[in-house]
């Protein structure tokens, strides 16, 4: 695949696979990342995977862009197109009320029952794609068609942690209280962000998620 | 050793608990945080001969505290006022607290950063094997406010490193320096032109996460919708309406606005001891410059941090050297 590098100051090396969003893109993204994760060039401190480019972040006494370029341009002609399976993570869901106040408008905007949103929610497969925005902020790609709804013109403030919220074909759970555009479907106890170095969050950039629904008492929240 | 007890009289918006900082976070959405003035903070530390730890990054609303055991602090950074018991000092400084002395950080003559070491162990919560705090969620160490009790372990009283810290002069002087892109393609070719030539002003939005720049906008070729991309600290990202931010030590990770250029890492930290309404000018390098700039900056950033990591000797030791150099400036035998 055709890769563009651009230097990032001293500090930084980016990798990009396609200007514009692209399956193919982002699985040579995630398969660079696998791949200079298991051989790691010289003074290469971190790797940050995107939609369709990769961050590669340098120490700049050891090496330099020009040095990693060229150390990454065979690594990627010689690529393993499969995408690799990552883990399967569950994360647990409330669809109940108070924790899902944009329920019914993404119903009625669907012309759904509640019910079918539920469904079609839980039945989705969801990759992640990357993280951003904020600690453990994970984008899942997978959100089906049926319940894909625009951002919200304005958003709203001080969304609670633990909220999952959709935006066209993309699925979050937040981890901060925020301010959030999307539409907020439900609740999540499920912890995302460990704390851990070695593992900071539930799930890495090409593992798959799946929901399953909770009742409310799962959440050992009150209504807030 | 009994521990010692620092109690906060009060502390002004944004300080902090800061280590070195986190890096492998990225990935995660989580920035590498960490002192926003990376020389300030190692040269706390160096001028009490430890390595560095957690210490306490002082912003321009200032820092009021006490001990109930003797200690002494090192104060590094911006050039901060500094009040020990009603004593004045201003810039870096080491000292040494006694049990209920109080020490009092104001912003001084320059910088809008500070940093307080103190011999011994600052404790503070870990995440992600790093006590650094990211500003926004508080993570880490965390943001420390009026009333707060801080415990040091292993506390010492270290009276041959007191006295004044040098200032660190191995800054270039000049604009910042920054290398063009890695979205520099989605502006009009007379916004690239401008950011190199434009006089900005620091904006009055200016915290851990990025300052924002008053000046002219930079015009993009077209509304746009890029696929959101990784982001490093130094990043100039440049929003919808035309405005530049210099995305610093709690930056996002990433972000779906076109980012012009990026500061050589060299000299983000001079940047962020600019004030609001300061005058900040950028000058386009190659990446090749920027990698040369960053290694001569590190050998001089080594030679200070081991020149203010000397210890200075006793009372004693440094009158008598004092006293000689004296002699042999009066007795000269010409």
């Amino acid at each position: 695949m055709q890769a563009t590098f651009r230097a990032v100051a001293d500090t930084g090396l980016l990798v990009s696979l396609a200007t514009d969003l692209d399956p193919a893109a982002h699985a040579a993204v995630t398969a660079l990342d696998r791949a200079l994760a298991a051989a790691p060039p010289d003074g290469l401190q971190e790797t940050v995977p995107a939609l369709v480019n990769l961050m590669v972040v340098f120490d700049p006494l050891i090496t330099d862009a020009a040095t990693l370029q060229a150390q990454i341009e065979p690594r990627l002609a010689a690529l393993d197109p499969t995408p690799a399976q990552g883990r399967e993570v569950t994360v647990e869901v409330c669809y109940d009320p108070p924790f899902a106040p944009d329920l019914a408008p993404v119903a009625a905007a669907k012309g759904l029952s509640e019910e079918a949103v539920i469904n079609a929610h839980l039945a989705g497969e969801y990759d992640v794609l990357m993280f951003g925005f904020a600690p453990g902020y994970g984008y899942l790609g997978g959100v089906p068609d049926t319940i894909a709804v625009p951002r919200k013109p304005t958003p709203v403030r001080d969304v609670p942690a633990g909220s999952v919220i959709i935006a066209g074909p993309q699925c979050l759970i937040t981890t901060l209280t925020m301010p959030t555009g999307w539409s907020i479907i439900g609740r999540s106890p499920t912890p995302i962000l460990t704390g851990n170095a070695d593992a900071p969050t539930l799930f890495d950039v090409g593992d798959r998620v799946r929901f399953t629904r909770v009742s409310a008492d799962r959440l050992g929240v009150a209504d807030d | 050793m009994t521990d010692a007890t620092l109690s906060i009289r009060f502390a002004g918006p944004m300080v902090s608990l800061q280590d070195a900082g986190r890096t492998g976070g990225l990935r995660f959405g989580v920035s590498p945080s960490g002192p926003m003035d990376r020389i300030g903070f190692a040269a706390a530390h160096a001028a009490l001969g430890q390595p560095p730890s957690t210490a306490i990054e002082v912003s321009l609303g200032g820092v009021s505290l006490t001990t109930d055991t003797p200690l002494t602090c090192a104060v590094a950074g911006g050039d901060f006022d500094i009040d020990l018991a009603g004593q004045r000092y201003q810039g870096g400084q080491v000292l040494t607290l006694r049990a209920g002395d109080t020490l009092t950080l104001r912003a001084g003559r320059a910088g809008s950063w500070a940093y307080l070491a103190v011999a011994g162990d600052l404790d503070a919560p870990k995440w992600m094997g790093s006590t650094a705090t990211h500003a926004p969620s508080g993570f880490g160490g965390g943001l420390i406010s009026s009333g707060q009790k801080l415990r040091v372990t292993s506390p010492a009283v270290r009276d041959s490193r007191l006295g004044a810290i040098p200032a660190f002069t191995g800054h270039d002087t000049g604009p910042i320096r920054a290398v063009m892109g890695p979205q520099d393609q989605h502006f009009e070719d007379a916004a690239l032109s401008l950011f190199a030539t434009t006089t900005y002003r620091v904006g009055t939005a200016y915290d851990r996460m990025g300052m924002r720049l008053d000046g002219p906008p930079l015009a993009l070729k077209s509304a746009l919708s890029i696929p959101s991309e990784p982001i490093l600290r130094g990043s100039v990202q440049v929003s919808g309406d035309g405005v530049p931010t210099v995305l610093l030590a709690d930056h996002q990770s990433t972000g779906g606005y076109p980012k012009i250029a990026t500061v050589v890492s060299c000299d983000t930290d001079r940047l962020t001891q600019y004030r609001s309404g300061d005058r900040v000018a950028f000058t386009p390098v190659s990446a090749e410059e920027a990698t040369a700039q960053t290694r001569a900056f590190a050998d001089r950033c080594s030679s200070y941090l081991s020149q203010i990591a000397e210890d200075r000797g006793t009372l004693a030791d440094r009158l008598m050297r004092e006293n000689l150099i004296h002699g042999l400036l009066t007795d000269d035998e010409d």
